[in-house]
């Protein structure tokens, strides 16, 4: 397969190790009243979906860049691939945004 | 056997052999000739030999049915030795001259082949027959019958001898990837030649021209090979293009990338020195265009597997290209007109032709050759060849011709491997009565050709060129068709005909021996799904998959159950194309060179000390370093421990993680990173620190050393460096990202030595620079910081122990480690210095209780290894939740232990079970198991680590310790795993 | 129809006019005591013990294709009983015991060879573990022997001795280990479970789950709806999509894993063989050909098929073992969609929906445990109760943390 890295182009999927389902950048509140229930929901389950999968790539043989791929599980295709810091700063943000609204 | 310079028996005239080349050959010993241009499979042909192997199963003759790779019968050894090949086909393999080549699956030979006895049993043989017995009684099943089937099965055989050869692997890009160098490929190949793109061109077969080679119509007025030649030299003299003989793309994978093996010295006695056998090219295409040709059917009809009988376009390729003909007089047997061509090509070449056969009541007349339309071959005649065919003629009368050969046609189907192997489905076309491909290619793949349906060759060139130019307008790329030349255009005119309906077994699957009435017996056993036909009756599971049997079969199969071949389906087409050598595709990662060898900088001084290394990962280290008169590891281990504790030892450390971590935020992320805390750690200070994954199991530990406010140096376990780095990035991009903080992983930048023992502190007084105080008052136990060495070399220093001596590890830049230790040797001499391996490392880490891998194996937590009180409740930090689940922190649980033989002992069994002393030995009592165990000379007994269940409260309890494996059992005591200085004097001195 | 030497050699005579269907073809009724969602080597060996262990009646197999054309159709047919821990060593133990007798209770030959597995050691800690393991083993019932070099040397003289990048140490010979025709063990199932009254519905896929207050009702299919009293689902790699049905999240990917096929070759290897510094193991079917395997290709997938690289690396370690394989040909690779769950270790247990039962999570390793999935499945579909063997196999697992991690790699499915 091939990654197109957001920075440094098209890579093989070789240069990345897999880590999974990218639900994995929503680590729970650690002191919240359910957090073991949330965590185990966090770490155990999953969706694994037939179809686009969001996951997470590590370009470890690489700049060493965690990524958000947009893959279809069913053809391998590839439809997005992010820089996980930026979708994590983007959900940060986005949180922040709905709780000053909220 | 030939006489040099006679006319072989069956050599024809002109052909694309080179007549001045002679080549000399053996098979099954014998010696033949054959020229330049040959095949294994030609130039036997050429000598007259029919007979070249075996079925799998009722060792039936075999000789050729194809000219091409689909080949299920003339399979056969070559090579000897260490370079011995099985199953290779001698329709592809290139003669050389010394080739030698051995028929196989035979004994005691080819021509009387004991194992033939299984076609007289052939009716109790049927499919699936062994599903049905051998069951009785039960234990003979190993001893008997099995071993029976295992000799009598197999075809070649490996000789057991290292392979000799080189193999290579390489990448290529392109923007098309061109499959199979026939019209349509050619014609595809000029096409985005000329446009300008990226293209790579490859044929599996020796010279390019697919079938333009073994016809004989004209492209406009140049022969297929000339025309062949004219465009080749064309595309050779584009820099654009890269055209690649011998080069069989094999497999279709993500995202355009094939996989292909070239192979470069098959056709040579050996590689030359240095050189590669094969190489293994992976090829990443923007666009493919597969134009990989179709492959004959037979015809299913009692006693088809005749050495001698083949199909009618081989015939017709043996003929014109290889100047080699069957027999001196050849039956044609079709359903289709194109099968007329072989009978009018083997008579302009002096080959008699009795009869076409023509299943088609309507077939057409050929001037000079009689047809006999609507008829059938019902039988053959003949015992290690053909000899006559039974007719059986539209009016019912049967006619026996005397031939040597048949030339048999069920029609064409696509070469649709490569067009499947992403699991698309092919769709059957009525018009040529065969699967094409369906709609769902690999993705960037087109299909051209003879491979797309196109039979007809102007109808091939017309669509290479077509298929080109759609794919590189997908590109952006404009191209337009070059000039085509006129060539054979006729429409496919083929009436559908599997079988001859008969009583006697018909061939199916030639190498596997599946006939048509092992199709019925599955039907009749409700094995209808294709899938099931194939598992019941091995079906196309043979080293041609299928390539020639598989259409024939379900057509039978759908003529049976009333269905249409369409609702039939196939078997799923999976990679590779055609098999491939292990060797490629392990390439170059042989023996020394599996993987990669790490080595420390101060290897080499260590192999100049003798030292005996051992792998650790990838990683070489120094085991232990044996004095002149130590003749038994454990002296020099010995040795290497006491003069550690009674005065100083080092000892490379440089394969410990290293990571650097940096910025305003580095403290609270190491916070998060570890199950203790950090923040508050003093600049000048190291911690030691657990890390727990997610799920609360402790995975590694080590220290982190506060260099600067903002700058910390985390040391890991030499097993988890990479794993821990991964780790801290995740937290640190996914979990943290608005943190400041930079991590570099500095494994390989430093060198790292650990100095222990009471002289330690002497030793680095005079190593260190004068500049620096190393008295315990101003460097403490737990202490770092930036030093120099040696005179102005920047160094770390950290005062940390895993011996349990007063011990510090320090690190230079990488260039210096070799350096360093020769220093450190040269200024221990005073004290009696000695370097001390992995194995004295590890027996003075089990004195003094330390966890290692053996202990942090992936299923224990901090409470389990009595580091429960570690674990912070005032931060979070990866692992903090769940390592609170009762499963992980349960009081009941496992506690990491001492171990002491009441006896002492030389060795204890890392591995052992633990069980009450008086209590039963089985796996419902068992009380732990030994992680860790080593001689301990300061105790002067074997000592070891174990967990047990609720060790911590079990001090002074006899276990036994079992090692049925083994045979042995002792009693051991639970004792504090730190068996030397318990309360850490030494360390703090 | 009892099948025999006899029996053959009276049909060879008489033209094997007599050889009946082995399984039937029926049409689906209105309703099943039981149906079993799946028709693999566990959901035809769950529906045969049913009938024969419990004596329960009117049980269906719903199959989505052709009956055997899951993972039991493409697997490397390797059968042990080696494993580490609690948990999951009485399970295989039982499952192997199955093994031993299962042609004489299936009167079904599916070629149960014992011809032992061995695997090897590389270094020292690799040998504690053996150790550890192998004492396991042989405290739990089964069988198990710590060889040295020799002793590897001389079972497998055509190994890396002399030249190896990671030297063998030795080897764990587990001797009861060994391989089945796999095939034949899905139709042996089918035909036993089909001659005691079982539906074997073949084409028939699930598109949806009745469910009302918390307790299943029956399935929908592409052959109408079904109603049922319990519902058991055994679709491997397939778990995610069905158990979606019912809404539920499981702790399981599905990734792809790719095995290999040698062209036929006279004997060359005896029993399987495992590589312990690689990602390879190897054995040779009676045909001939080596069928070896070794990692999966890492990412979720469903595509059953694989990449390059991963069978690279496979061949790799292939010839870093046995640097003879060089000259043999790969024949064919599959891929196979495998239900790899959190901790490695599979499921046979109840879900929150009354009459829901679900089997999964076998990783890599449902073949070797289809009779005993079979069984365990099948004791728990009837008594509501888990098979002592198989109590450890809960859901709920992950949240009381009593994890059955043999590799020990935590929450990373595709790392077991």
């Amino acid at each position: 397969m091939i990654i197109n890295h957001p920075l440094l182009g098209p890579r093989d999927a070789q240069e990345f190790t897999y880590l999974g389902d990218a639900e994995l950048l929503n680590r729970p509140y650690w002191l919240s009243e359910t957090a073991l229930q949330q965590f185990h929901e966090y770490l155990y389950l999953r969706d694994n979906p037939a179809g686009t999968h969001r996951e997470l790539w590590f370009h470890e043989q690489g700049d060493r860049s965690w990524l958000v791929v947009t893959r279809d599980t069913g053809t391998h295709e590839i439809q997005n691939v992010e820089l996980a810091r930026d979708v994590a700063l983007a959900r940060r943000a986005a949180r922040t945004a709905g709780e000053t609204r909220g | 056997m030939t006489v040099a310079g006679a006319p072989l028996r069956n050599r024809l005239t002109g052909g694309l052999i080179d007549r001045d080349q002679t080549l000399n050959f053996q098979f099954d010993g014998k010696t033949f000739q054959g020229h330049a241009g040959d095949t294994l499979a030609s130039a036997l042909m050429a000598n007259g030999v029919q007979l070249m192997g075996r079925s799998f199963k009722y060792h039936r003759p075999r000789g050729l049915l194809s000219a091409g790779s689909e080949e299920p019968n003339a399979l056969v050894e070559l090579r000897r030795d260490g370079r011995q090949e099985p199953n290779t086909r001698a329709t592809v393999a290139e003669l050389y001259d010394g080739l030698e080549a051995q028929s196989q699956n035979r004994w005691p030979s080819l021509r009387h082949d004991m194992m033939a006895i299984n076609d007289r049993f052939s009716t109790f043989l049927t499919a699936g027959f062994y599903y049905k017995t051998f069951m009785w009684p039960k234990a003979f099943w190993e001893k008997l019958y099995e071993p029976i089937i295992r000799k009598a099965a197999g075809l070649g055989s490996l000789t057991g001898q290292d392979d000799p050869d080189a193999y290579d692997k390489g990448f290529l890009h392109c923007d098309l990837l061109v499959i199979g160098a026939g019209p349509a490929g050619l014609s595809a190949a000029l096409t985005a030649g000329r446009a300008g793109a990226q293209v790579i061109l490859a044929d599996e077969d020796f010279r390019f021209g697919g079938r333009l080679l073994s016809e004989t119509q004209a492209l406009s007025d140049l022969s297929g090979a000339d025309w062949t030649a004219q465009v080749l030299a064309e595309l050779d003299s584009l820099p654009n293009v890269r055209t690649m003989m011998r080069t069989t793309v094999f497999g279709a994978y993500d995202h355009g990338i094939y996989g292909a093996v070239e192979r470069n010295a098959d056709h040579l006695v050996a590689p030359a020195a240095g050189k590669p056998r094969q190489t293994l090219w992976r090829i990443y295409s923007k666009r493919a265009v597969v134009a990989a040709g179709a492959i004959e059917r037979p015809i299913a009809f009692e006693n088809n597997d005749r050495p001698g009988v083949m199909l009618a376009g081989a015939v017709r390729a043996y003929a014109n290209r290889w100047a080699a003909t069957p027999a001196a007089s050849v039956v044609v047997f079709a359903n289709n007109d194109d099968a007329h061509q072989t009978a009018r090509d083997l008579r302009a070449k002096g080959v008699a032709v009795p009869a076409v056969v023509d299943v088609r009541p309507d077939a057409p007349r050929i001037d000079g050759i009689e047809v006999l339309a609507g008829a059938r071959i019902v039988n053959t005649r003949g015992r290690l060849g053909l000899g006559s065919v039974t007719v059986q003629l539209a009016n019912g009368q049967t006619r026996e011709i005397a031939c040597g050969g048949l030339a048999m046609s069920g029609g064409w189907n696509p070469n649709l491997g490569l067009t499947c192997h992403q699991r698309g489905r092919p769709v059957w076309n009525e018009d040529i009565h065969a699967f094409v491909p369906g709609g769902n290619l690999p993705a960037g793949q087109y299909v051209a050709g003879a491979a797309a349906g196109e039979l007809s060759t102007a109808a091939a060139l017309r669509s290479g060129a077509a298929q080109a130019i759609a794919a590189l307008a997908d590109l952006g790329m404009a191209a337009a068709a070059p000039e085509l030349p006129e060539a054979e255009d006729a429409a496919v005119a083929i009436t559908p005909f599997w079988q001859v309906a008969g009583e006697k077994r018909a061939w199916l699957d030639f190498q596997n021996d599946v006939t048509v009435k092992d199709v019925k017996l599955a039907h009749q056993e409700n094995f209808t799904a294709v899938e099931h036909l194939k598992r019941y009756t091995t079906l196309g599971m043979a080293t041609d998959q299928g390539k020639t049997s598989n259409v024939g079969a379900l057509a039978v199969m759908a003529e049976l159950t009333g269905k249409s071949i369409a609702q039939t389906g196939t078997t799923i087409f999976r990679p590779p194309y055609t098999p491939v050598s292990m060797g490629a595709l392990a390439g170059r990662a042989v023996g020394q060179a599996f993987h990669p060898t790490r080595l420390t900088p101060s290897h080499t001084w260590a192999e100049e000390q003798g030292a005996v290394f051992v792998e650790v990962g990838n990683w070489l280290r120094a085991q232990w370093f044996p004095k002149p008169g130590e003749t038994h590891w454990r002296q020099s281990v010995d040795r290497e421990v006491t003069q550690t504790r009674k005065s100083v030892g080092v000892c490379d450390v440089t394969t410990l993680g290293k990571i650097d971590v940096q910025g305003t935020d580095a403290a609270a992320f190491l916070n998060m990173i570890y199950a203790n805390g950090f923040a508050g750690l003093p600049v000048g200070k190291v911690r030691y620190g657990v890390m727990l994954r997610e799920d609360g199991v402790a995975y590694d530990d080590g220290t982190a050393a506060r260099l600067a406010e903002d700058h910390f140096v985390v040391t890991t376990t030499t097993a988890n460096a990479a794993l821990v780095y991964q780790n801290m990035e995740f937290v640190r991009q996914c979990l943290c990202p608005e943190m400041d903080v930079q991590l570099i992983s500095t494994t390989e930048a430093w060198a790292q030595y650990a100095v222990a023992g009471p002289n330690a502190r002497k030793l680095l007084q005079k190593i260190v620079d004068p500049d620096y105080d190393l008295s315990n008052e101003a460097f403490p136990f737990m202490a770092c910081g930036e030093v120099t060495v040696c005179g102005g070399c920047p160094a770390r220093l950290f005062r940390i122990s895993f011996s349990g001596e007063l011990a510090y590890e320090i690190a230079v830049p990488t260039r210096y480690g070799d350096a360093l230790m020769r220093e450190l040797m040269d200024a221990g001499q005073a004290f009696d210095v000695r370097p001390y391996g992995t194995e004295a490392l590890g027996v003075m880490r089990i004195e003094k209780g330390h966890a290692a891998g053996n202990e942090l194996n992936g299923t224990t937590s901090a409470a389990n290894l009595g580091l429960g009180r570690m674990l912070s409740s005032k931060k979070d930090y990866i692992g903090h939740v769940l390592s609170q689940r009762p499963g992980l922190a349960a009081e009941d649980g496992l506690r990491l232990v001492g171990l002491k033989p009441v006896t002492p002992v030389q060795s204890l069994p890392a591995g052992g079970h633990l069980m009450a002393a008086g209590g039963p030995v089985d796996a419902a009592h068992d009380q732990g198991y030994v992680t860790s165990a080593a001689y301990s000379p300061t105790l002067g007994t074997a000592i070891a680590l174990g967990f047990v269940k609720r060790g911590a409260e079990r001090m002074g309890e006899q276990l036994r310790l079992v090692n049925p494996l083994e045979r042995q059992e002792l009693l051991v005591e639970i004792v504090s795993s730190h068996f030397v200085d318990p309360e850490g004097e030494k360390l703090r001195a | 129809m009892r099948y025999s030497a006899f029996r053959l050699i009276k049909e060879a005579l008489t033209g094997h006019k007599g050889w009946r269907p082995q399984w039937r073809d029926p049409e689906p009724q209105p309703h099943y005591d039981y149906v079993i969602i799946g028709g693999g080597g566990h959901g035809l060996a769950t529906a045969y013990y049913l009938a024969k262990e419990f004596e329960a009646a009117r049980i269906a197999v719903l199959e989505k294709g052709w009956i055997g054309g899951g993972n039991v159709g493409r697997n490397t047919t390797i059968i042990r009983s080696n494993y580490l821990l609690d948990g999951n060593a009485p399970f295989y133990e039982f499952s192997l015991k199955l093994w031993e007798n299962l042609e004489q209770d299936l009167n079904y030959n599916a070629m149960v060879s014992q011809r032992g597995i061995l695997n090897l050691v590389h270094t020292d800690a690799q040998r504690d573990a053996a150790r550890r393991r192998g004492n396991a083993m042989i405290l739990h019932g089964s069988d198990a022997e710590l060889l040295d070099p020799a002793g590897v040397r001389a079972l497998y003289p055509f190994l890396n001795f002399d030249d190896a990048r990671f030297p063998i140490k030795g080897g764990l010979l587990h001797r009861r280990g060994g391989t089945v025709r796999h095939d034949a063990v899905a139709w042996g199932y089918a035909r036993g479970a089909d001659m005691r009254g079982v539906d074997i519905l073949q084409n028939c896929e699930v598109t949806g789950l009745r469910i009302e207050d918390g307790k299943v009702l029956g399935v929908d299919t592409t052959r109408g709806y079904i109603s049922a009293g319990k519902v058991g689902v055994s679709v491997a790699g397939n778990s995610s999509r069905v158990m979606g049905l019912a809404g539920m999240r499981l702790p399981i990917e599905s990734h792809v894993l790719q095995a290999f096929v040698s062209e036929g070759l006279k004997p060359f290897i005896p029993g399987v063989i495992t590589f312990g510094a690689g990602h390879f193991y190897c054995s040779q079917s009676d045909k001939g050909g080596l069928v070896f395997g070794g990692d999966i290709d890492m990412y979720n997938s469903y595509a059953q098929r694989g990449n390059l690289p991963v069978v690279e690396d496979v061949v790799e370690s292939g010839m870093a073992l046995i640097p003879a394989l060089g000259r043999a040909r790969l024949l064919r690779s599959w891929g196979g969609i495998m239900d790899m769950s959190m901790d490695g270790s599979p499921f046979i247990d109840k879900t929150h929906i009354d009459g829901l039962y679900f089997n999964g999570g076998w990783c890599y390793g449902g073949f070797k445990a289809t009779p005993a999935a079979g069984y365990c499945f099948a004791h728990l579909l009837h008594t509501d109760r888990p098979h002592d063997t198989a109590a450890a196999y809960r859901l709920d697992r992950f949240m009381s943390g009593h994890m059955i991690d043999e590799k020990g790699q935590g929450a990373q499915p595709n790392l077991h």
